[in-house]
Parts: C-alpha cells; sequence; structure tokens
C-alpha cells in the first residue's frame, strides 16, 4: 500500500460521490520503460478504491490503434476519461505531490464541470484552434 | 480549462521521467506550462491570468 489509510478512506468519499464514472487508461510497455511498473502501481491503487472508477491497461507498443486515437507519444500515460474524453492526460509516474493532480484531473473528469469563473469560461467557448496546455511538475 | 472546450487538451507532464522534454522546453522551474509550443508560463497564477495568458498568441 502505498496510500496512508486514512488517505484512502477520504479519496474513496471524494471519488463515491462523483456523479460520472471515470476510466483510466493506462498506457505501459513491459520493455524499456523506467517509470510504467511504478505508475501502474500507483493507478492500480488509485483505481481500487472506489467501483467509480475502472482501469484498462494499453499496451503501447502492440495497441496502436488506441495509443494514436488518445494522442500518446510515451510512457507511462494516463488518460482520464469522464463521461466523454476531455483530452486530460498524465504522463510520467504521478508520485508526490503530482498523485494529487492525477486525483483533481479525475474528480474534474467525474464532475464534467471545469468550476471556471465565467470570464474563463467565455475566453474558452472562443477557442477556434486546437490548443495544447503541457503542465510541467515534479514530485515535490 | 480541457472540460470547458473541446479544442482544448491539458497534459500534466512529470518532468522527473522526460528529461528528453526538460530539455527541449527549458524547464528551469515548475510548473511550467507550455502552451502549443509558442506560449510559457512560468509558476502558478490566478485563475483568469492564466487562461488569459494561455490562449493570447505571443505578439
Amino acid at each position: 500500500m502505498l496510500l496512508h489509510p486514512s488517505d484512502q478512506q477520504k479519496i474513496r468519499q471524494s471519488l463515491d460521490a462523483l456523479p460520472s464514472a471515470v476510466r483510466l487508461l493506462f498506457f505501459t510497455q513491459s520493455l524499456g520503460c523506467e517509470g510504467c511498473a511504478a505508475a501502474g502501481e500507483i493507478v492500480a491503487e488509485l483505481a481500487k478504491l472506489s467501483e467509480k472508477l475502472s482501469l484498462e491497461e494499453v499496451n503501447f507498443v502492440l495497441d496502436k490503434e488506441q495509443v494514436a486515437a488518445y494522442g500518446v507519444d510515451r510512457v507511462p500515460a494516463i488518460a482520464i476519461l469522464g463521461k466523454e474524453d476531455y483530452g486530460i492526460r498524465f504522463f510520467g509516474v504521478p508520485a508526490g505531490y503530482e498523485f494529487t493532480s492525477l486525483l483533481d484531473a479525475v474528480m474534474l473528469a467525474g464532475r464534467g464541470e471545469s468550476g471556471l469563473s465565467a470570464d474563463s469560461r467565455a475566453l474558452l467557448a472562443a477557442v477556434t484552434e486546437p490548443t495544447s496546455l503541457q503542465v510541467f511538475s515534479t514530485p515535490t | 480549462m480541457a472540460v470547458e472546450s473541446p479544442l482544448v487538451r491539458a497534459s500534466m507532464i512529470s518532468a522527473t521521467e522526460y528529461p528528453d522534454l526538460v530539455r527541449r522546453y527549458q524547464i528551469t522551474g515548475v510548473p511550467k506550462t507550455v502552451v502549443n509550443d509558442r506560449v510559457e508560463i512560468l509558476g502558478a497564477l490566478p485563475e483568469q491570468m492564466f487562461v488569459s495568458q494561455a490562449l493570447t498568441p505571443p505578439a
């Protein structure tokens, strides 16, 4: 167990309360991927916490179709899917503070609401071209 | 932002695992956000400031 039992309980409650189920697609490969095993352990532990979460493993080498469909160009990677695919991805091992980011993303996908201000939503409604945000973080 | 717009995609990237990206985008501190390989936002900003900077093409 990587998560403290009291944290597990809190996370379970938040996940159980989500209006929509969340699918985690975990892209991995068995050889030549340093972080894949660690990332796999973390997502498996997270997915176990609530029936609202489901986990599917996708072989990055063999399953080219899914890899292309979800725009995954490296592993380990997690596609976080709610009622629809909002385009939310996590690349790398979600350790330390990054686990919180992953969890936030799961909650966001399960709610299907951004919680952004009216001004921000107006700006986003005006977006007309594909926009890719890459947010870099570290575990500490 | 990705939830609000079908055109917006959001990737969280753990810098530790991807030294190639750290070099390519010259990540010297986190959080750092790269938008369409053009706009760079360093640090955490208040929401509206972040959204407007992220969506404003550089002059």
